[in-house]
């Protein structure tokens, strides 16, 4: 079931166009990445989805009533749609207990403090603390619980982990998935992290100058991307130009099936640099001369010559060539880039 | 050096100690325990109780509007609710006076003295309003909050500091305020005691008059730091980069506008109109430029001289509480600062007592000396930060390039410091040229400063006359107020 309905959604500041006819759909209980570079209109289109701002054309429609568009506008505070900000916006004023209780029917009811606590893994003695008291990750994790009191439907969550370090990154973030998703709340994340987007969401969509460029799920995005610069923000790509042919495209890295190859001729093809190895040379097989190879721990940087073309991979140190020939072996399908 | 300066400005507090221990006990008794006092003391309570809630919430009503309303102007507003800061209280008494002679006693006092010193309340909500995270608040909307309840449960309790300081300031301002009172024909400490001493010459009355005001000071900021809390709201992490949006008026536009004219009519309007007046009935005449030419070159020396002497002692004060902050750095800081809540009338009873039977008594010396304790916390304050701005690690370099401590100190931090230390200078200056109250009691006699002469002839009842002063006193705070607006919002931003 839809749970929430952008259509044709367009806003401008003065002269800069923030969302130009974006549109958008969201089930229920699933969590959504909405990705971005900086400047792409995603903030803009959580402020207008929380009701901050209104759009000047095109309509929102939550839970089946339209919440902003033509027919009217519904104020931040009537929408029930939970929000959690960049570096947590906790009430400086209030006590960790304080700020939970803020949005909640009974203020002070401890029990169901002290339960928000847990959801979130805090300890409850953290309760009469104020929020400068606090770490990052802390303030954010009582941003989350402040929010979950209320049971919203749908959760916003602006960058909420962009303030932390990298490693209690993915921890917070794995927290807030299993607590959206134990909770059947619909959440949608705003990032321009693409690493992040790829791990939380079941759906991505992909803002660029205020439109959605494409949303689907992040296999999809990442595998068959609709546009160059979808290939390239998700992740390294090798973008080649090749001909198609049938169901197969002939490349200066071999030959590799492709996935919907519905006209012949020469085409833009993506490679994800994992989809190519390289293995101990034999006859008869595609052929890389190595330029040079230099060592990162890890992994070992490649330059190699294919077909009269240059190519820079990154392979497992364990089994990388460093010098004369080795065999090119592509895996998986490639993927034309629609024009 | 900074322990020398701590040690004169803690004369006003070992003179009131003096007071009490040397009148002893059953004298103290009963010249405190009378009727009069009690008076002074019930007028000074009604004055606080009245004009403290109002201008705090007519201080936070303003601000909100021009700052967080779509209020056609707001800047402009925002400008004119400043402006009364450039008339002294006691010229607007004097343009009050001459215009509603019927308005004097509790209800005159109250009105003059809330649009004197709105702007106190005005200037720091309004600058807190300005930086406030606006996160915050759309945070309590998505929790549910109506605008309304946003503003009682998130905005205004993150006031509360702002509100706080500049009621506290008002209210020593209506502790200390003496030619305001005399004017409105009502009477209060500061007003008894210059009486006191002008009348009779009753020293101990006078002394033990003093030593209640300074007690009622001590329970205004006992009272303050109360309400204040010791909660710091401070702002966490950075917050949202982006600005608040302000809130449509709609039909509430009209109203808005009317109050802010009222406001506006009632503190800076009536007085200029007047003003203007008797300067056009006046004619060329009052301008007596031998008499105005003389107040005016008294007035600029006095104010020059205690800038610079002030600010100068204040520099090694503001030098270590910068660089080498401490226990004992805090308690020097403490001893420069409290004279600052002390009313100028006390500074003032202090010198008298001690200098009456030296040959520095009314003597220009001690004149600039009572300035240099009333100013030395604004001086201070205004260098301190200036001073924070520049780096430790240049003084160290010039040290290293080998310059002796107090030459690297003077030509880096210094040096540096010297836009701030130039405001600090004018900041004290202009307030010396408006001060009133000690000038009256300490100058040399023959002694005719811009106030004071202004004084002098609007007491004569010859407001034409005293128009002149007037609007040269106003012409030497403009740059002040400018001065003071731009301190508070940097001092919010640091």
């Amino acid at each position: 079931m839809t749970l929430l309905t952008l259509t044709s959604v367009s806003k401008r500041y003065g002269e800069v166009r923030a969302l130009d006819q974006a549109s958008l759909a969201i089930a229920q209980g699933t969590l959504t990445a909405i990705v971005g570079a900086s400047g792409s209109g995603k903030t803009t289109l959580l402020r207008l989805i929380a009701g901050f701002e209104a759009p000047d054309a095109g309509s929102i429609v939550f839970e089946e009533l339209q919440i902003a568009g033509p027919l009217r506008i519904v104020p931040p505070h009537r929408r029930g749609i939970g929000l959690v900000a960049q570096e947590g916006a906790l009430f400086p004023h209030l006590s960790v207990g304080g700020n939970i209780g803020f949005g909640m029917e009974q203020r002070s009811d401890r029990d169901a403090i002290d339960a928000l606590l847990k959801a979130v893994e805090l300890d409850p003695s953290i309760r009469k603390r104020m929020p400068h008291e606090l770490s990052g990750g802390q303030q954010q994790r009582v941003a989350l619980a402040r929010a979950l009191a209320r049971r919203p439907k749908l959760m916003l969550l602006d960058e909420p982990f962009s303030a932390l370090d990298a490693g209690l990154r993915s921890n917070m973030r794995e927290m807030v998935k299993r607590r959206l998703q134990a909770e059947g709340i619909t959440g949608i994340l705003v990032t321009h992290d693409q690493q992040e987007a790829l791990s939380f969401a079941d759906q991505l969509a992909v803002l660029e100058d205020g439109r959605v460029v494409q949303a689907g799920s992040p296999r999809e995005l990442y595998l068959q991307p609709r546009t160059e610069m979808l290939a390239k923000f998700l992740g390294d790509a090798l973008l080649i130009d090749a001909e198609v042919r049938g169901s197969e495209v002939d490349t200066p890295l071999g030959r590799i099936r492709v996935a919907r190859a519905n006209r012949d001729g020469m085409a833009r093809v993506m490679l994800r640099p994992e989809q190519v190895r390289l293995v101990p040379w034999s006859e008869g097989t595609p052929t890389a001369e190595i330029v040079s190879a230099s060592f990162e721990g890890p992994i070992t940087v490649v330059r190699f010559k294919a077909s009269g073309s240059t190519f820079t991979l990154k392979v497992p140190s364990a089994d990388a060539p460093v010098q004369g020939r080795a065999s090119i072996v592509l895996i998986g399908s490639g993927h034309v880039i629609p024009q | 050096m900074a322990t020398l300066v701590a040690l004169l400005s803690l004369i006003p507090l070992g003179f009131i100690l003096w007071v009490a221990v040397t009148n002893g006990w059953d004298n103290t008794a009963k010249l405190v325990f009378r009727p009069r006092v009690g008076e002074l003391l019930l007028n000074t309570l009604w004055l606080e109780a009245i004009t403290l809630p109002v201008a705090s919430g007519l201080g936070v009503a303003l601000a909100w509007l021009t700052e967080r309303t779509a209020l056609p102007g707001a800047r402009w507003w925002s400008a004119l609710l400043v402006a009364p800061l450039a008339i002294p209280a006691f010229v607007q008494s004097y343009a009050w006076n001459s215009v509603l002679p019927q308005l004097h006693g509790l209800g005159g006092a109250v009105v003059i003295a809330l649009i004197s010193y709105l702007p106190f309340v005005y200037l720091p909500v309004a600058a807190q309003l300005r930086r406030l995270d606006p996160g915050l608040e759309d945070g309590a909307a998505a929790l549910g909050k109506s605008p309304g309840l946003v503003f009682l449960m998130v905005v205004l309790p993150q006031l509360r500091w702002p509100i706080c300081a500049g009621a506290l300031l008002v209210g020593l301002h209506l502790l200390g305020e003496y030619g305001l009172f005399v004017l409105m024909r009502y009477d209060t400490f500061a007003t008894a005691i210059v009486d006191q001493f002008e009348s009779v010459f009753n020293g101990p009355a006078a002394n033990l008059l003093g030593g209640v005001l300074v007690l009622l000071t001590a329970v205004l900021i006992g009272l303050e730091t109360i309400l204040r809390g010791d909660r710091r709201y401070a702002r966490l992490g950075s917050g949202a980069a982006r600005q608040v949006s302000r809130q449509a008026l709609g039909r509430w536009t009209a109203p808005a506008v009317a109050l802010l004219t009222l406001v506006a009519v009632l503190s800076v309007g009536v007085t200029l109109t007047t003003l203007l007046r008797w300067l056009v009935q006046g004619g060329p005449e009052i301008w007596r430029f031998d008499q105005i030419g003389a107040a005016l070159w008294q007035s600029l020396f006095y104010a020059l001289a205690g800038g610079v002497i002030t600010t100068l002692a204040a520099v090694p004060m503001a030098w270590i509480t910068v660089r080498a902050p401490g226990r004992w750095q805090r308690l020097l800081e403490g001893s420069h600062l409290y004279v600052g809540a002390l009313p100028g009338i006390i500074v003032a009873l202090a010198l008298v007592t001690i200098t009456v039977r030296m040959p520095v008594y009314q003597t220009a010396t001690t004149l600039v000396f009572a300035y240099v304790l009333m100013f030395l916390p604004r001086a201070l304050t205004g260098l301190r930060s200036s001073m924070a701005q520049s780096p430790v690690e240049l003084e160290r370099a010039a040290m290293s390039l080998g310059r002796s401590p107090f030459v690297a100190v003077m030509q880096t931090t210094m040096r540096l410091a010297a836009p701030g230390v130039a405001a600090s200078m004018a900041l004290v200056a202009l307030g010396i040229a408006n001060e009133l109250t000690g000038t009256l009691l300490l100058s040399p006699n023959g002694t005719r400063t811009l106030a004071t002469k202004f004084w002098a002839l609007t007491s004569e009842l010859d407001y034409v006359a005293a128009a002149p002063y007037a609007v040269l006193l106003i012409a030497l705070s403009l740059p002040l107020t400018v001065l003071l607006r731009r301190q508070t919002e940097r001092a919010l931003a640091t």
